[in-house]
């Protein structure tokens, strides 16, 4: 039977909700049993939060202050370790996953299967290719573990509440590398939802025109308790810091509504949102790749639009 | 010119006679519009244009620029693949690198043992830093260089979008969803490269004369020791399901209509 291991991500103290997402991955498996390995320097508030996800048999815990930053070379060696009698190791496949995993995965020698957009079985995977304009059915050898990173957007986040998992406290007895070490993380403080969680976002692109001109989205996004985001254009261009890119190279997000304004829809974009729920395009070229994709299209000029539209809600 | 391979806490590299490995990937060009072959067996390729995965043109890039301020000496691009390689790793020479290694293969090579392939070239060449591309845009994968740093034991510096090397160590800037995050890494390391990190140079034409001349060193995979493992078979190929194209509104009025009509607004 197959055992899950799942591993938690989190930052500043809070678990990340694509642990959960993961979970529900985790759950298709129809195995014995999932278990949620949080690795922190103070883990109490993040087992508590993980240990109420439905589905998850235990929580796991490495404390330790090596493990205040999530620096893969030295959480790698701990999951490998834990993850012996495993059938599965689980990871969000954001950039805490994409760095760890594979690492995780050369310790244990064995492949990755990168994100996994659905479980055909305990060891048949769907997952992206070419930016998403294939889907690939990839079988992995049931003779190894299976090191998976999940795609979040694919994934519903497991319910929480009615759950309460046992935590157990492990202290693998393994030397750490002191040859990486963490120096700084520079955040952009926000009050706004999260991208990659929000059930909405608004998102400029290149036809914003400037730094400046991006408080519209800003303001606009605020107005609709939305999170912001933006196209790679936007971000290369400087108007908005890099953490905010959607795409294939940054995040894939499925938000219930998006709304792309001054975005064209470069493929690589459009990757990033055809899960959304609905999608809504602004843009004054009316032939914009953006326009095939989006549920709901309006052709003009978004410094006249959106302030129509903030009327039009109130 | 061999660094010495400073075991933890071990020697310091020496910077000025750094060596640096560029993982250099052809894929299919960035602007072809992918074919799913109508009995799902693979994507088309035959006809296809082939180029430079763009995260490896970055990561040759940055090797260049450390060279070109006397922080390393010797940049080598690498590539794994079949025979017809040579004018793609020409492209690489030309750009700048000083010579080349063609693992030659003709199957396909999954990201573990792209990895033990490197180490074995890491074990040969010694060098000071690896740079490879975060991904290479066919299979998305994003896994390669990780897995070298693992299985080499030592740092790694993924999604790099600033580089800085001195007193034996990488000062790397990361792009990751939280934001900016600055690590510090011994050498050597691997640095994986995203897309900010720097704009790779166009080739000018005397370049591509010149490099004409310079060394491709070429191995046979099975020569090297190295494990083909095959913990992966892919048996599908589909098309994405495709959004159906909605419809267009004439004015601001009518899309907060028919979003609220959805309980979107």
């Amino acid at each position: 039977m197959s055992k899950v291991l799942v591993i938690a991500e989190h930052l500043g103290g809070k678990l990340n909700s694509s642990t959960a997402r993961a979970v529900s991955a985790a759950a298709a498996v129809k195995g014995e049993a999932i278990d949620v390995l949080v690795l922190a320097d103070s883990v109490d508030a993040i087992a508590a939060e993980a240990a109420k996800i439905d589905g998850v048999s235990r929580v796991l815990t490495v404390a330790g202050p090596e493990n205040a930053h999530p620096l893969a070379a030295v959480l790698a060696p701990q999951i490998a370790k834990v993850a012996t009698g495993y059938s599965h190791v689980f990871v969000p496949s954001t950039t805490f996953g994409k760095d760890v995993a594979p690492r995780v995965a050369a310790l244990l020698g064995v492949a990755q299967v990168s994100d996994v957009m659905s479980v055909e079985g305990a060891h048949t995977f769907k997952r992206p290719i070419y930016a998403g304009n294939a889907i690939i059915t990839v079988e992995a050898n049931p003779a190894h573990a299976v090191v998976a990173t999940i795609r979040s957007a694919s994934w519903p986040a497991a319910a929480t509440g009615a759950s309460n998992a046992p935590v157990e406290a492990l202290a693998p007895d393994i030397a750490l590398p002191a040859h990486t070490r963490f120096v700084e993380l520079k955040q952009g403080a926000s009050d706004r939802p999260d991208l990659q969680s929000a059930s909405k976002v608004v998102s400029g692109g290149r036809g914003v025109g400037s730094k400046e001109n991006f408080d519209i989205i800003f303001k606009f996004a605020d107005k609709i308790g939305a999170a912001v985001g933006a196209s790679r254009a936007a971000v290369d261009a400087g108007y908005v810091p890099s953490d905010l890119q959607v795409g294939q190279t940054g995040k894939i997000i499925a938000p219930e509504l998006y709304i792309a304004i001054g975005i064209s829809g470069a493929i690589q974009h459009l990757t990033g949102i055809k899960d959304a729920g609905t999608i809504v395009a602004i843009n004054k070229d009316s032939e914009a790749p953006i326009f095939e994709v989006a549920d709901f299209g309006l052709v003009g000029d978004l410094f006249k639009l959106i302030p129509d539209i903030e009327n039009a809600i109130d | 010119m061999n660094v010495p391979r400073p075991g933890r806490g071990g020697s310091r590299v020496k910077e000025s006679q750094m060596k640096i490995l560029v993982g250099y990937k052809r894929v299919v060009d960035y602007n072809v519009r992918i074919q799913v072959k109508p009995d799902g067996s693979g994507v088309v390729t035959d006809g296809v244009k082939l180029s430079a995965n763009p995260f490896d043109d970055i990561a040759l890039e940055e090797a260049l620029r450390l060279r070109e301020k006397g922080v390393a000496e010797e940049v080598v691009v690498v590539s794994i693949g079949p025979a017809d390689l040579t004018a793609h790793l020409r492209n690489g020479l030309a750009m700048g690198a000083n010579r080349a290694i063609h693992v030659v293969t003709s199957d396909a090579v999954q990201p573990l043992t792209a990895a033990r392939v490197f180490l074995k070239l890491v074990e040969k060449e010694q060098p000071g830093l690896v740079i490879l591309g975060k991904q290479a845009i066919d299979d998305d994968a994003n896994q390669t260089g990780q897995m070298l740093a693992a299985l080499w034991d030592r740092p790694q510096a993924t999604f790099a979008s600033k580089v800085e090397i001195a007193a034996g160590k990488a000062t790397v800037t990361r792009e990751i969803d939280a934001g900016l995050e600055v690590i510090e890494a011994e050498l050597p390391a691997v640095i994986t490269t995203d897309l900010r990190l720097n704009e790779p140079r166009f080739i000018k034409l005397p370049d591509i004369m010149k490099a004409k001349s310079k060394p491709i060193d070429t191995i046979e995979f099975g020569s090297l020791g190295v494990e083909a493992h095959d913990h992966l078979k892919t048996t599908h190929y589909a098309a994405p399901a495709k959004r159906s194209k909605g419809v267009m509104v004439k004015d601001a009025a009518e899309l907060v209509a028919a979003l609220k009509q959805k309980g979107l607004l």
